[in-house]
């Protein structure tokens, strides 16, 4: 008898979760440009692209929760987004066809470990380029040039930039540049900021009133808006300057400049433009050209 | 030394925050703690229902679920407005943080203790209440006193992890131990080295715990 219920049991539950499975993610409408895999790719002297090339697949560092730019769909498992776009014209045009991609979810904190470890090839995930990451990792790029911003309920209007912040409740991710730059810069009082592990706990505590606003590069803000556009808006006033580059380990420079000459040909070329229509320009805003940065 | 040196103003707060983070929670949880194990070996079945309730859940559920719970359902329940709740959105994380580890540890500190009273011997209580003392003489003055004192090592072993447990507040918006190292990834700093000298920080915490629990250890086994 108790065999029986549990199998009827285990029959429904099988039946309710393959109806309630969507066929096919958000990322899946208006898909960007499949890249054709280069033949014969040759980086002569690239510790780094010797062994993806024995390995036959390449390990790529990306972001999951990061709409628009790089997004692990929970149902389907697929990433989406700028970010991931760009790795995967760059694998292309390495020689590495989309089945021969492996991607590796890292957060923040941990990616430069995770390029100096060699647990990724390559590292694309709203990367800040700076001087001081550059003693530790390489980066080719920019690729994309972001810029702090400020997330807020759509009714609210007493936030209009940087300077409105005073007395409001800000959230950032524990420790990031953008929440270092609220503290360093006293856009705010110290105990109004709120740190928190991830972006999408700061947009649900917006949501729910406990702060006022969430600030990070406007890509990622963007992302966020785009999903419920009736309930949040971004400021649109930028107050920095990130280009997010694409993580190395540091002396790889026959790979570093092999990527540049990737990105370069993609700006050039309308691979790039096609890219960010597919991904962030559903947003409605447009956005910059990068210029590379070769060292 | 250098990614010591040049990041002090996040080491030394840091780990300020730390230790009184514990010291509240360690007495909070003591406290708690006791009066739950009060509770489990109370004469009276609808409290050591309640106790034995209390210990299944909460030691089940793991710390981060608890801290979540406090920083993102609680507020939605009403009791509490998190946007006023102190004046200011630290105090209210901060508060939560307290909550979150008291209200965790003093289930371990609950069945420590109640080991503890399984070690004194029956006929303890039964002379106690031959004597004519009540259920709380008889734990107050003869019960917990002998039970304390065997339980040292194993508390000790309880407040230590709950000094580490603090480093799970850094995801909830309390800047300590915990925080430093995600933030010393946005200076660009080398995270290995600057792990390395939060543990060596945590080591440096420990070692009077375990002092204090020889100590202990030694001026009591004498009594016994």
């Amino acid at each position: 008898m108790r065999v029986r219920t549990l199998a009827v049991v285990l029959l429904a539950g099988g039946l309710a979760l393959t109806a309630c499975g969507k066929e096919g993610g958000p990322g899946d409408s208006g898909a960007a440009p499949t890249q054709q895999a280069a033949a014969d790719v040759k980086v002569d002297g690239s510790a780094t692209f010797e062994k993806m090339k024995n390995r036959g697949k390449v390990v790529i560092g990306v972001k999951e929760d990061q709409p628009g730019l790089g997004y692990k769909d929970p149902t389907s498992g697929k990433y989406t987004g700028f970010d991931v776009e760009i790795a995967k014209l760059v694998a292309a045009k390495l020689g590495f066809s989309d089945d021969k991609i492996e991607y590796k979810a890292i957060a923040s904190a941990g990616r430069e470990q995770a390029l100096i470890n060699g647990d990724v090839d390559y590292y694309v995930g709203t990367y800040t380029i700076n001087a001081k990451r550059k003693e530790q990792v390489g980066f080719a790029g920019p690729y994309f040039t972001a810029g702090q911003d400020l997330l807020v309920a759509k009714d609210d209007n007493s936030i209009t930039g940087p300077e409105t912040l005073k007395g409001k409740k800000v959230c950032s991710v524990t420790g990031s540049t953008p929440i270092q730059k609220v503290k360093n810069e006293g856009l705010t009082e110290p105990e109004n900021i709120v740190e928190l592990q991830n972006y999408s706990q700061c947009v649900t505590q917006l949501q729910q009133g406990a702060v006022d606003a969430v600030t990070t590069d406007d890509a990622i803000l963007k992302g966020y808006a785009a999903q419920e556009p009736d309930k949040m808006k971004v400021v649109g006033k930028p107050f920095s300057n990130e280009p997010y580059g694409i993580g190395l380990t540091k002396d790889d420079k026959p790979l570093r400049d092999k990527i540049n000459d990737i990105l370069d040909e993609a700006i050039k070329g309308g691979d790039w433009d096609k890219v960010y229509d597919a991904t962030l320009g559903k947003s409605g805003s447009k956005a910059e050209k990068p210029v590379l940065d070769r060292y | 030394m250098d990614v010591l040196l040049d990041n002090l103003d996040l080491y030394g707060p840091g780990f300020l925050n730390t230790v009184e983070l514990f010291l509240i929670s360690a007495v909070g949880s003591l406290v708690l703690g006791t009066i739950l194990a009060m509770l489990r070996v109370a004469p009276v079945p609808v409290f050591r229902f309640a106790g034995a309730a209390y210990v299944t859940i909460v030691r089940n559920t793991p710390l981060t679920l608890v801290f979540f719970f406090f920083a993102f359902a609680f507020p939605l329940l009403g009791i509490v407005d998190a946007g006023t709740f102190g004046g200011s959105a630290s105090s209210y994380y901060w508060a939560a943080a307290l909550a979150a580890l008291i209200l965790y540890t003093a289930a371990f500190v609950c069945e420590v203790i109640r080991s503890g009273i399984n070690t004194v011997p029956v006929g303890q209580a039964e002379a106690s209440r031959a004597l004519g003392l009540t259920f709380g003489q008889m734990l107050g003055s003869i019960v917990l006193p002998q039970a304390t004192r065997a339980v040292v090592p194993p508390m000790m072993s309880t407040l230590i992890a709950l000094l580490k447990n603090t480093t799970i507040a850094a995801g909830f918006s309390v800047f300590q131990a915990g925080s430093i190292s995600l933030n010393l990834s946005e200076r660009g700093e080398n995270q290995l080295i600057g792990l390395l000298w939060v543990a060596l920080f945590f080591v440096v915490l420990v070692i009077p715990m375990t002092l204090l629990q020889r100590s202990l250890e030694k001026r009591w086994s004498v009594a016994r």
